[in-house]
């Protein structure tokens, strides 16, 4: 792979990325406080929890993440393992 | 006039016959034209069967069409149009040919009222499709496409035993509602299974598809293993395995996808658990259950192809699709970037994108019919959707740090294909009126309700947000070049290496091996001699249902032996 020089796009700049981030933050804010106000019908008790959805999603992410170097570890080889390198 | 030959299948296939012959400049025209003209013809077909034919005596009837074979056929049609949109600027007669027969292949499988018919189309499909993994003309994808090739077979050959011990027990040949109480049903439902890539049968997927052409992709991941899903939730709806079954495959793709450096490779794991999302709604069986899986079928084809289309893009621009060594496109290819967001945000159903008003008919039934592990593990599965397909697919080809390449953004072509999945993306999930109105049953859901959209967006929106945070401390796996074991090891690397050795040990002795084979060989003689005589066991008949299980047999064998 050639390695050109490269310029800093608008999105690289840690203004916009922090920006980004910070909004996250916000609207993640904004929807627990919606908790307080819309009506729940939850179906099985513990779906209508107090942030259930929000927990579940922070919850599910960490644990897919963080299994994955332990799976690395388990069934990751050399891309030529099987002998059917990238040929064209 | 032959009333078999008015099938919408049979213009699309026509199509592919057009293309062996036509002028070369003409092929992309064709492979747009002949879908939108096989689903104008399908839309004039009324509710009912038609086209009765005749095959060895046995009376097929080539055409039905109700709800859910309609909504299957059209999804069909639309997307083999977009592909052949995608595909307008090859010039390979082959590739346009193998799409169309692939697809009409297809959608005559879906529209087939009888199990023999549903045979032919089924292998049809299999046998249409590898061209477009061959296509890509390198050792390794011929290699994979033979993989690819003895499975799908295998699935056919599965179908066609079951379908005649079903046969013997019940005088039908009718494909409705098979059930498991059988042989014949199980045989039938591990064919639909392998082609469904259930877990453990389904390592074809994530071995071939990556491997096929830009475009060849973006068809193969249309037609496939939706029909599959189809012919379960024709013949197995309500099926209680399907569950688990389902729930297992939403999950277990998920960890794969993570530590994939291929990207295309990591939309194929994530095809594998949006999948599940629709077995688990014919599991469950209910109206709105399957009315979900049929809607989130629809809605999925596109956006799934919107992706490999963006991935496509890419791989044709820049010449990889791993993970380590791509991001920054989005200076260089922007549309792209815009369109690979929009099937990214459909996938991870963000409010007002299409997976949205469909992947939510499947949760509330779950929850509705109170099947709460299931239901967990869906919304466990939805949060692992953001992750492959909703972050990191897009992030690390068009974002993260820009590693130097410029490239043009895609052709014209491919621009217009993307645009268009995404534009239906989008109108799916704002207006969902129209696709609800073609699905099997009424509709009784409303996907825009305050605690809907609320929960949503908070799952999402912390999902992102462990994202960010987990990414800025460098907890966040980096993409480096591997290969990842799954199933295949068992025939690409176990299989092979035990026969080496048995050969290591017999090939010492070769003088030993020579008397052994002479031995054997007379004793066969007399066994051929026995089994042949009138009363052998070879004079005796045999149901061909076994002969063809024995016929899988033999190609499971190939596919453990041969790749070594």
């Amino acid at each position: 792979m050639s390695e050109k020089p490269t310029s800093t796009g608008w999105l690289e700049r840690a203004g916009t990325v922090n920006g980004i981030v910070y909004t996250l933050w916000a609207l993640c804010a904004l929807l627990i406080a919606a908790e307080f106000i819309y009506h729940k019908h939850p179906y099985f008790g513990f779906d209508g929890w107090f942030g259930f959805y929000a927990l579940a999603g922070f919850g599910a992410y960490c644990v897919i993440v963080f299994s994955a170097k332990g799976l690395r570890r388990l069934i990751a080889r050399d891309e030529a393992y099987y002998g059917e390198e990238d040929d064209g | 006039m032959v009333e078999w030959l008015v099938n919408p299948a049979l213009v699309v296939m026509a199509g592919g016959l057009l293309a062996m012959m036509a002028p070369r400049a003409w092929l992309g025209a064709l492979a747009v034209t002949l879908p939108a003209l096989g689903l104008m013809l399908l839309w004039q077909l009324p509710t009912g069967t038609y086209a009765p034919a005749t095959l060895f005596g046995l009376d097929l009837v080539t055409i039905r069409i109700d709800g859910l074979s309609r909504i299957w056929a059209t999804i069909f049609h639309i997307a083999g149009g977009l592909a052949g949109l995608y595909a307008w600027h090859v010039r390979d007669r082959l590739q346009h040919a193998a799409a169309l027969v692939y697809a009409g292949a297809g959608i005559g499988a879906v529209l087939a009222a009888d199990l023999v018919t549903l045979f032919i189309y089924w292998e049809l499909t299999a046998i249409a499709s590898v061209f477009l993994i061959w296509a890509r003309g390198t050792a390794r994808s011929y290699r994979v496409g033979m993989r690819y090739l003895v499975i799908q077979i295998i699935s056919g050959l599965l179908l066609m035993a079951g379908a005649i011990i079903h046969y013997r027990a019940t005088g039908s040949l009718a494909f409705d509602h098979l059930g498991l109480e059988t042989p014949g049903g199980w045989l039938i439902f591990l064919a639909f299974g392998i082609k469904c890539a259930f877990p453990l049968l389904h390592n074809w997927l994530q071995d071939a598809y990556p491997e096929a052409t830009v475009t060849g992709t973006v068809v193969l991941s249309v037609f496939t293993t939706k029909l599959a899903v189809y012919a379960l939730a024709r013949g197995f709806a309500g099926e209680e395995i399907l569950i688990t079954i389902g729930a297992t495959m939403t999950a277990f793709p998920i960890f794969f996808a993570v530590i994939e450096n291929d990207l295309r490779r990591v939309l194929a794991y994530s095809l594998n658990n949006q999948l599940g999302f629709m077995v688990v709604g014919i599991g469950i069986g209910t109206e709105m259950a399957l009315n979900g899986a049929a809607a989130h079928a629809f809605a999925h084809i596109l956006y799934k192809a919107l992706l490999f289309m963006s991935m496509g893009a890419v791989l044709y621009r820049v010449g990889t699709i791993k993970a380590s060594e791509l991001g920054g496109l989005y200076k260089s290819m922007p549309l792209t970037a815009v369109f690979c967001i929009i099937g990214a945000m459909s996938i991870s159903a963000f409010p007002l994108f299409s997976g949205f008003v469909t992947k939510s008919m499947i949760l509330t039934a779950a929850a509705v019919e109170h099947h709460w592990i299931a239901w967990l593990v869906l919304l466990f599965a939805s949060a692992g959707v953001l992750d492959h397909s909703g972050i990191k697919v897009p992030f690390f080809s068009f974002f993260h740090h820009d590693v130097g390449h410029r490239v043009p953004e895609a052709p014209w072509n491919m621009l217009a294909a993307m645009g268009t999945t995404a534009f239906l993306c989008i109108a799916i999930g704002v207006y969902p009126a129209p696709l609800y109105a073609i699905l099997p049953f009424a509709v009784d859901y409303a996907p825009y309700t305050a605690a809907h959209v609320i929960t949503q967006l908070q799952l999402l929106l912390f999902a992102a947000l462990a994202f960010t945070t987990l990414f800025r401390n460098g907890w966040y796996p980096p993409e480096v070049p591997a290969l990842n074991l799954d199933t295949d090891w068992l025939y690409r690397r176990l299989a092979p290496t035990l026969l080496a050795r048995i050969r290591s040990v017999t090939g010492d002795s070769m003088e030993a091996l020579g008397t052994l084979a002479a031995n054997t060989g007379r004793r066969g003689l007399a066994l051929t001699r026995r089994v042949y005589q009138p009363d052998g066991v070879f004079a005796k008949p045999w149901g061909t249902g076994i002969m063809t299980l024995w016929v899988a047999a033999l190609l499971a064998a190939y596919l453990l032996f041969y790749f070594g």
